[in-house]
């Protein structure tokens, strides 16, 4: 890799092919203001310690890396790592990147701070940065969700956030977007969007995996000081790809290291019913983005599904796209019932209840693991404890609650 | 001179007309368009539904919905477009978002609108930045591509547009969504003023107007108006499409008052 790729996205805001800024003109302005105020921040010493300090005190990083003994002993092939993500404050990764949009939005002085949520995880870690912040919080959310997700519209809430109901489309994630970018574009001068994925138009992609790589830059330092190598790979969970790109990014030039991003498969890809993009779409423009999408043949895009919410999406990051294209990383797909199966065998061997999103990554994890000699290290992000999931689950297992 | 660029007279305020193909059905489209065409509309948008419409309000949102419902796909659109041609002599504009263009093919969807009979694209997801692709087909085909600029605009961008946009420049009223509104800002004079002194093109306003008194105000400092959700919310209102005729004729009579 050249120092070039260190550099991405290029001042377009592009990852090669990949990315830039496709929408209305209203908001092209509003990119751009906050295209330089990120910068600055970025360059400004007391912005960081801010951000690092309540990293530490209010989220609790560093999470740990833990050694998952009992789920590698009863697979009996490779080590396996949790990245426990699960652990941060409000339990999953989005408080990371949702605190550092924060702190930036109350630095540019916006008032008002929007969001969109699929499984409420992001909905949550927005409501909560802003009652912290002690800024107005509207969470956009599809009525399919609220129904879902409930406990974490609860939450959002009793946090002081306004959640409002999405009916169109789908009423999912990518109409929940498209509602919160109707929204921004009326209310643009006094309005901050906080983007929860990697998805979006420039330069959120790249604010988004900044927030997040905190992830990466610790589960590199944490597996350096145990084990004294890197690696061998890294598996993690794609709806929009923003936990794994947090993961992955900082390890883009150990080159001995794998990223396998696992997307879902839902009822399976035969089925039209599932939401992987990176490895059954192809090119297209969705929510400001050029990347790979869930499209017919006429360009409109595909309703999706997912038993996971957090993934429900037909699009997905630009930098995922790329690192497909240069062939950096693997994406593969898993189904609802293999993710079911990934989620049990957590709870057995490890006391540990997963979201149904990563709960994707543990099933895919698992299967390689099973290959592979005990001295390859894989690790495994757990983007997001499972609480939120229990209806769903007890729902397609058939047990009561 | 192009088809777009002859509407444009010294002295004329253009009318222009948004109509979503294919909504509530393809007959009706056909029939409106030459009730527009006969009634002092100077141009008719035909709007290709997208699942996605991120730019507009409910009125447009359901009527796209509607449309795809019925199996509204580029292709029809293209094909409603080449039977309008032999029908009306006005200027026949596009407006769709980008994702169905470049999934047709740019070069290919470019092509088949001018076979087609359509003098231009409007994009409203596609600012000057990311346009130089198709722009470099749409001026081999002169094909105009209508730009657009919005009250945040900056001056800097408004002499990207400048520099850019055919045809016309579409002036997005507000900050905002598509739809009728009861008023149009306050700024809007000053937004037109900031514009006019950068850019030689025609300048069209549109998003929010609703009634001759907008078009009006919007007319006596633009040199069209374009209008939208309201005829839409009239093909609701009445199947024999007299309001929306007697509508487009008192839109016509406030800009000929200017």
């Amino acid at each position: 890799m050249t120092v070039k790729d260190r550099q991405l996205p290029d001042s377009y805001g592009y990852f090669g092919q990949f990315g830039g800024k496709f929408v209305p003109e209203t908001l092209m302005s509003a990119l751009y203001e906050l295209e330089q105020a990120y910068l600055e921040a970025q360059a400004d010493l007391s912005f960081q310690q801010q951000f690092h300090q309540l990293c530490r005190d209010y989220i609790g990083r560093p999470t740990p890396l833990y050694l998952a003994q009992q789920l590698s002993a009863k697979i009996g092939g490779a080590t396996i790592l949790l990245k426990r993500e699960d652990l941060a404050h409000t339990g999953a990764h989005k408080i990371n990147n949702a605190l550092g949009q924060g702190l930036l939005a109350k630095r540019m002085g916006k008032t008002r701070i929007i969001a969109e949520t699929g499984a409420g995880q992001h909905g949550v870690a927005a409501a909560t940065v802003c009652a912290m912040l002690n800024v107005e919080c509207i969470i956009y959310m599809g009525e399919e969700d609220i129904q879902r997700q409930s406990s974490n519209v609860f939450r959002m809430k009793l946090l002081g956030a306004e959640v409002r109901p999405v009916s169109s489309g789908s009423r999912t994630l990518k109409d929940a977007i498209n509602e919160t970018i109707r929204d921004w574009v009326t209310n643009v001068h006094n309005t901050y969007y906080l983007l929860g994925s990697v998805v979006g138009p420039h330069p959120y992609p790249m604010i988004v995996r900044d927030f997040q790589s905190i992830i990466g830059q610790e589960t590199k330092e944490q597996v350096m000081a145990t084990y004294h190598h890197l690696p061998d790979c890294l598996v993690a969970c794609i709806g929009g790809g923003s936990n794994a790109m947090g993961l992955f990014h900082p390890f883009f030039h150990d080159k001995s290291v794998k990223f396998i991003g696992v997307e879902a498969a839902g009822r399976g890809l035969k089925t039209n019913r599932h939401a992987a993009s990176l490895v059954a779409g192809r090119t297209g423009v969705l929510h400001g983005t050029k990347a790979h999408l869930l499209q017919d043949r006429d360009g409109q895009i595909l309703v999706t599904h997912s038993i996971a919410p957090g993934l429900d999406y037909p699009g997905v990051g630009p930098e995922h796209s790329y690192y497909k294209a240069i062939g950096r990383a693997t994406y593969v797909a898993v189904t609802d019932a293999q993710a079911l199966e990934g989620f049990r065998l957590l709870c057995d061997t490890e006391g540990i209840i997963p979201a149904l999103e990563p709960a994707h990554a543990i099933y895919y994890a698992a299967e390689l693991a099973a290959g592979l000699p005990q001295n390859q290290l894989i690790i495994i992000n757990l983007s997001g404890r499972g609480d939120k999931d229990l209806d769903i689950v007890a729902k397609a297992i058939g047990m009561e609650l | 001179m192009s088809r777009i660029a002859s509407v444009f007279r010294p002295g004329y305020k253009a009318l222009i007309a948004y109509l979503t193909v294919g909504y509530p059905t393809l007959e009706t489209t056909y029939e409106v368009a030459s009730i527009l065409a006969n009634n002092g509309c100077d141009m008719i948008e035909l709007g290709i539904p997208f699942s996605d419409p991120l730019a507009d309000g409910a009125t447009i949102q359901k009527a796209s919905y509607q449309a795809l419902q019925q199996g509204i796909t580029p292709q029809v659109c293209l094909e409603a477009a080449r039977k309008l041609r032999r029908k009306i002599a006005v200027p026949l504009v596009f407006m769709s978002y980008y994702n169905p263009i470049l999934s047709f093919g740019l070069e290919a969807f470019c092509q088949a609108s001018v076979k087609a009979g359509i003098d231009g694209l409007i994009i409203p997801d596609l600012p000057p930045e990311e346009g130089a692709e198709l722009e470099a087909t749409t001026r081999k085909l002169n094909l105009d591509l209508i730009y657009l600029l919005a009250p945040t605009s900056t001056e800097e961008r408004i002499s990207l547009v400048a520099e850019k946009s055919q045809g016309f420049i579409y002036l997005v009223s507000l900050t905002g969504v598509t739809g009728a509104r009861q008023s149009l800002p306050p700024e809007l004079e000053e937004f037109v003023r900031r514009v006019r002194q950068r850019a030689h093109q025609p300048l069209c306003i549109g998003f929010g107007v609703s009634n001759p008194e907008q078009a009006r105000r919007a007319a006596r400092i633009a040199d069209g108006v374009i209008v939208g959700s309201r005829l839409i919310q009239l093909i609701e209102q009445d199947a024999t499409f007299s309001s929306l005729k007697s509508f487009a004729l008192s839109l016509r009579q406030a800009l000929n008052l200017i």
